[in-house]
């Protein structure tokens, strides 16, 4: 039975999940979760994480959730090349420090700003008050900054000379905003930088194909049927708002 | 040269570190971080670390971050044995899940309910808002459910039937709301079964040696005043409140 991963391209770490697949020759089912209609929490997605989010994956009776744990998992199971998660002490340990720093930081941020710019104005039609907006774009600009002067540095990749999945797990977060109509490779000649380094890596069709649903969200937002979205609205407005 | 773990042990994750190298008989120097002083805002710690947070780790010229990291280094470096960070694929996996999902569940979440009860008071002479306390409470216990449900559920352990680094990070997080006067183990016989487990694994010596500081909110305020930080801890709270 083919391993099973359970996706949303809208979601950030669906989309790191699904590159590494893709990239290494993983064999998998896709399975779609559509999140805005509520897919995760249908009965049978329950079964598989309990959590109800996405990633997500089977792989015969063996469930699993978290990106970070599918891919480092995935890596394993499939030996994949040791740039992605390197054998070496010190060179794992910049790996894993990113993806650790990431979830409070690079990642709520981004998402925030996804959230505040484009789906609750536009999809719940609630107002965002400037002083959250400013607040957000500042955390979003913090951990920005963070990440080039800390993570990135005048190196290549996140690990040294080549491509980890710190870099990964990065570019998905840092597109998010992006979608939302925020460019935040404006003004940001080091993180263009590598940014283009690491979509040449990944492969620039395959890049874009995961990222085709985030960049076209703005289109999305414009034809949604927000009637859908009614019954998120208070998690969401507590969560972000 | 020994390790050197730059610590406060009122922070959560400077303890998973500090007990993990002290059941596993680590070397190191321990470095204190005085939080309640604002020292992570030193320039000297700043040369250590720009995030200036703690738990880092230094081994030689090699500086290391966040506590995840740090603990897995140490597996990797001294050969911890096997049920902290297991061989096997799956019960690996497993680690690694709970330790992604907790920095943003039960990290967060406890934390948030700490902040709130331990230091809002001292720094606004307030109570928090009810709505605001009430819906952070939720958070904290869906956390806890969600500990108990998906990732304890019937096991002595997280992944089965040993002691592993979830187990030991979700500790640390879980018992920081208590010295505040918040005890989240009454009425939750699995979780405190769960816990009294994880103390005897560790050793209740170094547990309790490790918990001293937050065991009681009053010695943490006093700290502060004392050390004149209720400025500085007034913006980061704002930050809290959205």
């Amino acid at each position: 039975m083919p391993l099973e991963i359970y996706l949303d391209l809208f979601s950030q770490p669906c989309r790191s999940v699904y590159i590494f697949a893709k990239k290494n020759n993983i064999p998998f089912e896709f399975k779609k979760i559509r999140l805005f209609e509520g897919e995760q929490y249908q009965e049978e997605f329950g079964k598989i994480n309990v959590l109800r989010k996405v990633p997500a994956i089977k792989d015969g009776d063996f469930t699993l959730a978290e990106s970070v744990a599918i891919m480092i998992y995935l890596a394993d199971k499939y030996g994949t090349p040791d740039h992605w998660y390197p054998a070496d002490l010190q060179t794992r340990a910049r790996v894993v420090e990113y993806l650790s720093w990431q979830h409070s930081a690079i990642r709520i941020h981004g998402s925030k700003i996804f959230w505040l710019k484009l789906m609750i104005p536009k999809i719940l039609g609630t107002d965002v008050p400037k002083e959250k907006m400013d607040s957000a774009l500042e955390d979003l600009d913090g951990s920005l900054r963070l990440f080039e002067e800390k993570f990135l540095q005048d190196k290549p990749f996140i690990a040294g000379q080549k491509i980890s999945l710190a870099d990964l797990v990065a570019i998905v977060e840092i597109m998010q905003p992006v979608g939302a109509g925020l460019d935040v490779f404006k003004d940001r000649p080091k993180l263009s930088a590598w940014r283009d380094r690491v979509r040449a890596e990944i492969g620039n069709d395959l890049f874009d194909e995961a990222h085709q649903n985030i960049l076209g969200a703005q289109d999305m937002a414009k034809c949604i049927d927000s009637s859908k979205l009614e019954i998120f609205k208070p998690r969401i407005l507590k969560l972000f708002l | 040269m020994p390790l050197q773990l730059f610590l406060d042990l009122h922070s959560q994750p400077c303890r998973s570190v500090f007990l993990f190298a002290k059941v596993n008989n680590i070397p190191f120097e321990f470095k204190k971080v005085d939080l309640t002083a604002g020292q992570q805002y030193s320039d000297e710690f700043g040369k250590i670390s720009i995030i200036r947070k703690v738990p880092v780790m230094r081994d030689g010229d090699f500086i290391l971050t966040e506590s995840v990291a740090i603990l897995m280094y140490m597996v990797q470096k001294f050969g911890t044995p096997d049920h902290w960070y297991p061989a096997d694929l799956r019960k690996r996996a497993q680690v690694n899940e709970y330790l992604s999902w907790q920095h943003m569940a039960m990290r967060l979440h406890a934390s948030k309910v700490f902040w709130f009860r331990a230091m809002v008071p001292l720094i606004t002479g307030a109570e928090v808002p009810k709505e605001k306390m009430d819906s952070a409470m939720e958070d904290l216990n869906s956390s806890l459910k969600f500990f108990e449900e998906k990732f304890l559920q019937d096991r002595p352990f997280i992944i089965g039937e040993k002691i592993s680094l979830a187990d030991l990070v979700a500790i640390v997080e879980i018992v920081q709301p208590v010295g505040t006067g918040l005890d989240v183990f009454k009425d939750r016989p699995k979780l405190s079964a769960w816990r009294e487990r994880v103390k005897k694994e560790l050793g209740p010596a170094v547990f309790d040696e490790a918990h001293e500081v937050i065991a009681n909110v009053h010695n943490l305020r006093q700290a502060f005043e004392k050390n004149g930080m209720l400025e500085l801890f007034k913006t980061k709270l704002q930050k809290l409140f959205n």
